[in-house]
């Protein structure tokens, strides 16, 4: 399989083993740099992520986007607890778009996931700085902030600009330095009763080379990791004040409304502009490649006079296809293909036909859209040779290379101005280029700003979407219930590899996987191939076990026994749930578990179904296994939050094609749980001090299947297709009690 | 012309009447607090007050709201406190941040702005009240905390 660099970046083959040290996170050469090109009046950098002022204010440097995963909070307090730093003189800034502050530290963290044999793991720390370099690497995705550029990165920064502050301490007091202790910024030495803060201490430590691997601490010497501090940018976020990339506001500057081709991969064949330029405010129209775009002095004008403007699109050999289409397209390849290999186990073919009961199904999910609330926007200023950019992107760094790449200017003269982000869930990466590439081309013939603005009907019909996956499964049971093959062949692309395997014990088994591509473009949407697996794996398991005759927890508890973990948050998750108490009438539990972004989530569903025949979910209990916990109060709201995004999705989500383009237009047409739609959610955090896990991501993909397998249990009807809206279920009081 | 009164302050503006509040806030007068999700009235990212009651400003024209009290996430609490000093936050915002509230934080303008009108239409709603009353979208799902943050200050 070919790895491109998304693959490569949003990879979560989970593999075990921490990686030590993190060899970006404490590059002297860094260091250097920091301090001769940014360091202002008397502070210092010690270490390019931690900035220290003479009055003893700690700045930790993030590469990282806030787009609400708190984790501009979480790695400011990973640096800061090892730096033995006082947390309330602690601010964060997001570390500006520059090589010094690529994402390294990520890039030795996949690598590390990818399994790249240990004897070539020093090669890779000493190149991952120079990898997210070249490759513009300062990613936030792959619920990889945390448990990469935390751990490897802020933690060892952290550490490192603490002995160096020792050092120094101890050099100025003449005392060994294993005798000087930190607290609150501050260094001491008690024998002789001296005392200095990091702010006296930083001129001098910033002179002294960093440590390449500083001493972590235990987690019981923690004082600012596993407290649920409060985020640092909720109080802009209650008074108006925080600044998203569509906030950005000059009284000079201009707006762009667009109208592409509706058609992917079709280009503009003419315009008609007369009426739109008449109107008040209009500036220009733009007649791009594959788009038109009217100029005006606010956006409302531009949108308005957009709806005078008539264009042409070429016709193309998509112009026909359907979601129906796709869906035949799919079976045909699933039928006459025999695909590539993803997992294989066993003798899958020769087991099967050892089978007392053979057991076939076949699962289908549409196209979803990311739908983030601030809808995708692009402020570009060129002027003077070169160019400032405001947008909100999970990859401040990459939006640099891709802006001085279509303005035909060199990197250094492009400026991102960070701000925070309305929502990302994978729209915002890099690669889902088309909102950065049209507003480039449009303040390309303009010397002030230009804010090219999609509206909410262009971003749900020119997003790069969830795939549209069909996955066929076809298992053998023995005449005792147990899995003797389990064979799996879906369509593709693969963009997280193992995204499909199952943790059960089944010795035989044949996962593979054919071609899905189709013409509508998608990429990368919160949790990735886990959004649609989990659905696929968790609701065949609960099939199998009802064959079976076993209770579909205990089938799986049965079949886990190689995987305490996953074990542990279904006890968790089945204890706190009440699983197998009496349920009030009409309301039953099902239950979904997945290893994903290094964490382990398992989910129960209590479910009834409404009197308009729509499934009801009250409740969902969560239990993760995620290592350890930086925030609890973040990381039970990263649950929460994905819990939710999966339950919209499994409820409502649906994107549809006809004539070769997008029906869907707007949050009407697209619905999402809102207040009276939102279950209770319970969440445990279970830190079994295992390697940090992610948490932005893990909590989507069970809940789809937790919830159709309550609703099998309530009306018997096995949900293969979603969204749920397009059933209609009545309650089946035979299977009530099941 | 047209004359807003917004935040207890008085805007002459040379727009069209038909121009969306929205955008003669974020694009002629630069009060950003107040966000677009999505143009049609559905999502209530765009939400204000106008004489108290919740009004979706992406889809309100601004000849319909001449000469009335309009007030932004950017005058919430001058608006709503008795005594006010700069920097002070209504009860709303305070609850928000000690439950933790938000996350990405985009859809919360307009979230604070429909709980204060229904709080003060109403301070203590029932459950059902509640979700009769509040449909913004939040694509981030900080649901269960905006509920459990409106009972904190229903219990006060």
């Amino acid at each position: 399989m070919k790895i491109s660099r998304r693959r490569f970046i949003l990879s979560s083959a989970v593999v075990g083993g921490g990686l030590a040290i993190g060899y970006a996170a404490t590059r002297p050469s860094d260091h250097r740099i920091a301090n001769d090109t940014l360091a202002e009046g008397s502070a210092r950098y010690l270490t390019s992520f931690l900035k220290i002022d003479p009055d003893n204010r700690v700045t930790v440097y993030v590469n990282h986007s806030e787009m609400g995963q708190g984790s501009h909070t979480a790695l400011a307090m990973m640096a800061a607890d090892e730096l033995d730093a006082a947390w309330e003189q602690v601010r964060i800034e997001q570390a500006p778009a520059t090589d010094l502050y690529a994402a390294g530290d990520m890039a030795i963290g996949f690598a590390g996931e990818l399994g790249v044999p240990s004897f070539l793991m020093p090669l890779i720390e000493t190149s991952a700085m120079k990898i997210a370099q070249i490759g513009n690497l300062q990613t936030t995705g792959g619920s990889a902030s945390i448990r990469f550029t935390g751990q490897l990165g802020m933690r060892v920064a952290g550490a490192a600009a603490r002995e160096m502050l020792i050092q120094c301490a101890a050099e100025r007091w003449g005392v060994p330095a294993d005798e000087c202790t930190t607290a609150l910024s501050y260094v001491h030495h008690n024998a002789s009763g001296q005392s200095s803060s990091y702010g006296e201490l930083a001129d001098a430590a910033a002179r002294l080379e960093p440590p390449e691997a500083p001493t972590l601490k235990e987690r019981t010497q923690f004082n600012i990791m596993g407290r649920a501090l409060s985020r640092v940018d909720i109080p802009a976020k209650v008074n108006g004040s925080a600044f998203y990339g569509l906030d950005y506001k000059t009284d000079d500057m201009l707006f762009a409304a667009i109208r592409l081709a509706p058609v992917f991969g079709t280009k503009l064949v003419s315009v008609d502009a007369t009426e739109a330029l008449k109107r008040r405010g209009v500036k220009k129209v733009i007649e791009l490649e594959d788009s038109v775009a009217v100029v005006a002095d606010n956006y409302w004008r531009a949108k308005e006079a957009l709806k005078e403007v008539s264009a042409e699109f070429e016709r193309s050999d998509n112009d026909s296809v359907s979601s129906a289409d796709i869906a035949a397209r799919f079976d045909e390849e699933l039928t006459r293909s025999e695909g590539s290999k993803d997992f294989e186990a066993g003798d899958a073919e020769a087991s099967i036909t050892q089978a007392s009961e053979i057991v076939e199904a076949s699962y289908r999910v549409p196209y979803l859209a990311h739908a983030p609330m601030e809808p995708m926007n692009c402020t570009v200023h060129i002027q003077n040779g070169r160019a400032d950019v405001w947008t909100s992107t999970q990859d401040p760094l990459a939006v640099r290379g891709r802006v001085a790449s279509v303005a035909g200017l060199n990197e250094r003269v492009v400026t991102h101005h960070p701000s925070y982000l309305g929502g990302g869930f994978g729209r915002r990466l890099p690669f889902n280029w088309n909102v950065i590439d049209h507003a480039t081309r449009i303040a390309m013939q303009f010397s002030v700003p230009v804010k090219t603005v999609f509206s909410r009907e262009d971003d749900m019909q020119q997003d790069y979407y969830r795939p549209a996956v069909t996955s066929n499964f076809k298992a053998g049971l023995d005449a005792n219930g147990n899995i003797l093959a389990w064979h799996n062949r879906y369509t593709g692309p693969i963009q997280t590899p193992g995204a499909a395997h199952i943790p059960y014990a089944v010795d035989h088994q044949s996962i593979r996987v054919v071609d899905g591509d189709t013409h509508v473009p998608i990429a990368a949407w919160r949790s990735v191939d886990h959004s649609q697996h989990t659905f696929f794996t968790e609701s065949f398991i609960d099939e199998l076990a009802h064959r079976a005759g076993t209770n579909p927890f205990q089938f799986r508890m049965e079949l886990l026994h190689k995987h305490p973990r996953h074990q542990q948050v279904l006890q968790v998750a089945a204890e706190a749930a009440g699983y197998g108490r009496n349920l009030p009438e009409g309301r039953a539990l099902g239950t979904a578990v997945q290893e994903s972004f290094g964490s382990i989530c398992a989910e129960i569903a209590e479910v009834s179904i409404g009197s308009d025949g729509k499934p009801v979910v009250h409740k969902v209990t969560a239990a993760i296994d995620c290592g350890w916990v930086v925030n609890p109060d973040t990381a039970k709201a990263q649950i929460e939050s994905g819990v939710i995004f999966g339950l919209t999705a499994a409820m409502y989500g649906e994107i549809t094609i006809k004539e070769g383009r997008v029906s869907q237009n707007n949050f009407s047409d697209y619905e999402m749980v809102r207040m009276a739609t939102s279950p209770e959610i319970d969440v445990h955090l279970i830190e079994s001090g295992a390697s940090l896990g992610g948490l932005g991501e893990p909590a989507t993909p069970p809940i789809a299947a937790a919830v159709t397998n309550a609703i099998y249990i309530l009306t018997g009807q096995r949900i293969r297709e979603l969204p749920l809206s397009k059933h209609s279920f009545r309650q089946n009081s035979t299977l009530a009690n099941a | 012309m047209v004359t807003l009164k917004i935040n207890g302050t008085e805007y002459t503006l040379d727009v069209e009447s038909e121009m969306p509040l929205l955008w003669a806030l974020r694009d002629e007068l630069g009060l950003t607090g107040t966000k677009f999700g999505c143009g049609v009235a559905s999502c209530g990212a765009c939400t204000v007050q106008v004489n108290g009651n919740p009004v979706r400003s992406c889809v309100m024209p601004v000849s319909a709201v001449q000469g009335q009290e309009i007030t932004t996430i950017e005058g919430l609490a001058e608006s709503s406190l008795a005594q006010y000093e700069p920097g002070d936050l209504n009860a709303v915002q305070k609850a928000w941040i000690d439950h933790q509230v938000p996350q990405c934080g985009y859809c919360q303008s307009g979230m604070i702005m429909a709980v204060s009108s229904l709080l003060a239409a109403n301070p203590n709603p029932s459950d059902a009240e509640i979700d009769a009353s509040i449909n913004n979208v939040c694509r981030c799902g900080s649901y269960p905390r905006v509920r459990k943050a409106i009972r904190a200050i229903a219990n006060t």
